[in-house]
């Protein structure tokens, strides 16, 4: 493939003015060797903190049975990782196509209100509104995604609105439908479906002697969703649109990417992804409280950041929004193990935003370096 | 293979282009050549049918066409390659070279981007071509401009360009990298690929080309082939006309100017 091996056919015909002689590679670029190749990689930054993070609180930990290296210490953040991941993968997928969802963590609250009204006070068969959740989820992410491709409004301060609307409804709704209560809770869990709609979302699995609880399924979610997501991203077309969409719309749409599609499928995305986890956390604890995932949506974006993911869109990994999302998780809990003021964590978050942030910048300019 | 005669375009009460023919034959290099706002761009855009003549025909392989967009042009094999190169930076050679048209294996929900044939594809069409890209993994922004350009004429080519239609491709480029592209037009010219090459440039265009259109203020100065001019001649009747333009637009203003200041100081 280098065509210091391939002797090319010279010029047969009109020599041009002075080019370079066939074949001559510019000395001045090094050969990229293993360690360039997978320091391009997006996610490495990220998989390098969380190796980090981990043995830092590993080392913090200051439970007497040091659990922080058992399977209860695992399940705990991992468990939180999947509630921040199962997000913050297709949030970090829109961010590679340009966008933000502000109305994520609203959504996440408010679809699990939905269920709760769907279910406990309309007395819908679970499965029936486990589906309109979806649906509900999948028709906000068009909406939201169909205004900012028609609008050309900066999808920040549309979802930024979406969000105002959500939150209001969620705090508002349920205050109407309780008589003044903020939480809506399920007073009877007999009714249909709910049993397998909890198996298969809000259940537990694997529990042994360590772990007698088992780990939660949310757990399995988060790696359907990541592998998914990779999947999409690395061996799709439409991986490959969500890159353009995000990197050069113009370009994209000059050589037939169908751009308004793509980012409307990615709003879908996100606010489908919210119903799940408004489906697992309802189905899981049997019930949704008011203001429930308000401000979450940071949490995702920056674990999207942390994994790699430009903010100006084209560049990062759903594989590194998992791992940002594991930190968060690891964050949070291994704090909490240290035995500090969980406090500390939006600290925490501030700093390995910002770490994130000046890598991402350095990563950005090294695949821009060569502009001419 | 493609054929302009006599077309015209006004906008409003600008006129354009007015009477314009050219032609180009398969494996042959037409040079159109002109000033800023000659009418180069309009000329592009009415052969890459981005909008019709108002007046004049278009001719593909002897047979009149009316276009009704850039799909219907490059359907019939017409590729324009435009400066930005319609190519996204931040991501792979091999990403870029099948965007918008990649190939897929599989079927139903399994239907998937074919990256090991994206990715050989890549290798080969730019090695056939003599494009030294250490690593198709490697962002297009690492890549520099004559390299670029090179990877667009190949991606064109590989998706069936009959016609390409290079809009100022040497222009924002080093000597050296406008060589290595010059290089390019050559070896389409080679694999019979019929090119229509724009450029302010009679050093870039002369060496390559096989006939030259002349443009100047939406006229045209006439065709020639090879044969017929020298490339005195040719750097001659782009020198002349533009200095003479220069001329008349300085006669133009300059007296004007002087005269209002004039008039000023001693109102003043």
């Amino acid at each position: 493939m280098t065509e210091m091996s391939t002797p090319v056919a010279g010029l047969r015909a009109g020599s041009p003015p002075a080019g370079p002689p066939r074949g001559a590679r510019d000395e001045r670029l090094e050969p990229a060797g293993r360690l360039t190749r997978s320091l391009r990689r997006p996610e490495l930054g990220a998989l390098l903190g969380a190796v980090v993070v981990f043995v830092l609180f590993g080392v913090a930990d200051s439970t007497p049975q040091h659990l922080w290296f058992t399977q209860t210490g695992f399940e705990s953040w991992a468990q939180q990782a999947a509630f921040f991941g199962i997000m913050a993968v297709p949030v970090g997928l829109l961010m590679i196509g340009g966008e933000f969802d502000l109305s994520t963590g609203g959504m996440t609250g408010f679809t699990a209100i939905l269920m709760a009204l769907l279910i406990g006070q309309l007395h819908w068969d679970a499965w029936l509104a486990v589906i309109a959740t979806f649906a509900f989820g999948a028709l906000i992410g068009a909406l939201n995604g169909l205004v900012v491709v028609k609008s050309k409004l900066p999808s920040f301060i549309v979802t930024l609105a979406t969000y105002f609307v959500f939150r209001g409804m969620s705090i508002g709704g349920v205050l109407l439908v309780n008589h003044g209560s903020t939480e809506l809770s399920l007073t009877n869990p007999n009714g249909g479906g709910i049993g397998s709609a909890r198996a298969v979302f809000g259940s537990s699995f694997g529990s042994n002697a360590g772990l007698p609880t088992g780990y939660q399924t949310a757990i399995i979610w988060f790696v359907v969703v990541t592998a998914s997501a990779v999947w999409l991203l690395s061996r799709t077309r439409f991986g490959n649109w969500i890159y353009a969409v995000g990197g050069d719309a113009n370009a994209a749409r000059n050589v037939g990417v169908p751009v308004a599609r793509t980012k409307v499928l990615l709003f879908m995305g996100t606010s489908t992804a919210a119903s799940l986890v408004g489906v697992i956390s309802f189905l899981q604890t049997y019930s949704a409280v008011s203001e429930q995932g308000v401000g979450y949506e940071f949490y995702y974006i920056i674990a999207a950041v942390v994994g790699g993911c430009l903010l100006t869109g084209g560049y990062g990994s759903a594989l590194g929004a998992a791992l940002g999302a594991c930190i968060i998780g690891m964050a949070f809990q291994g704090v909490i193990y240290a035995g500090w003021d969980s406090s500390w964590n939006f600290t925490f978050l501030g700093v390995i935003l910002f770490l994130a942030v000046v890598v991402n910048m350095l990563i950005y300019r090294r695949a821009n370096r060569a502009r001419r | 293979m493609l054929e302009v005669r006599g077309i015209s375009k006004y906008f409003g009460s600008v006129n354009a282009l007015s009477g314009i023919s050219a032609t180009v034959g398969a494996g042959q290099v037409t040079c159109v050549l002109g000033d800023n706002g000659a009418g180069k761009s309009t000329l592009i855009k009415i052969l890459s049918g981005v909008f019709p003549p108002d007046e004049g025909e278009i001719l593909v392989d002897g047979d009149p066409v009316r276009f009704g967009g850039p799909r219907e042009a490059r359907d019939l094999g017409i590729s324009t390659v435009y400066q930005d190169l319609a190519m996204v930076p931040l991501m792979s050679v091999w990403r870029n070279f099948f965007l918008g048209s990649e190939p897929t294996k599989g079927w139903g929900p399994w239907r998937r981007f074919d990256v090991e044939k994206a990715r050989e594809l890549t290798s080969r069409e730019l090695a056939g071509m003599g494009i030294a890209i250490r690593d198709p993994e490697q962002p297009v922004g690492t890549l520099s401009g004559g390299e670029r350009q090179a990877v667009a004429i190949a991606r064109a080519i590989h998706f069936g360009a009959r016609l390409l239609i290079l809009d100022e491709p040497t222009s924002a480029l080093g000597v050296k990298q406008a060589g290595v592209v010059l290089k390019r037009i050559v070896q389409a010219r080679e694999q019979g690929i019929a090119v229509i090459f724009i450029t302010h440039n009679p050093h870039h265009a002369y060496p390559v080309g096989d006939r030259f259109v002349v443009l100047s203020r939406g006229t045209s100065l006439g065709e020639f082939a090879k044969s017929e001019i020298t490339r005195e001649e040719l750097i001659r009747l782009m020198a002349d006309n533009a200095e003479l333009e220069a001329l008349a637009h300085e006669l133009d203003v300059v007296p004007a100017a002087l005269g209002v200041e004039a008039d000023e100081d001693t109102a003043g």
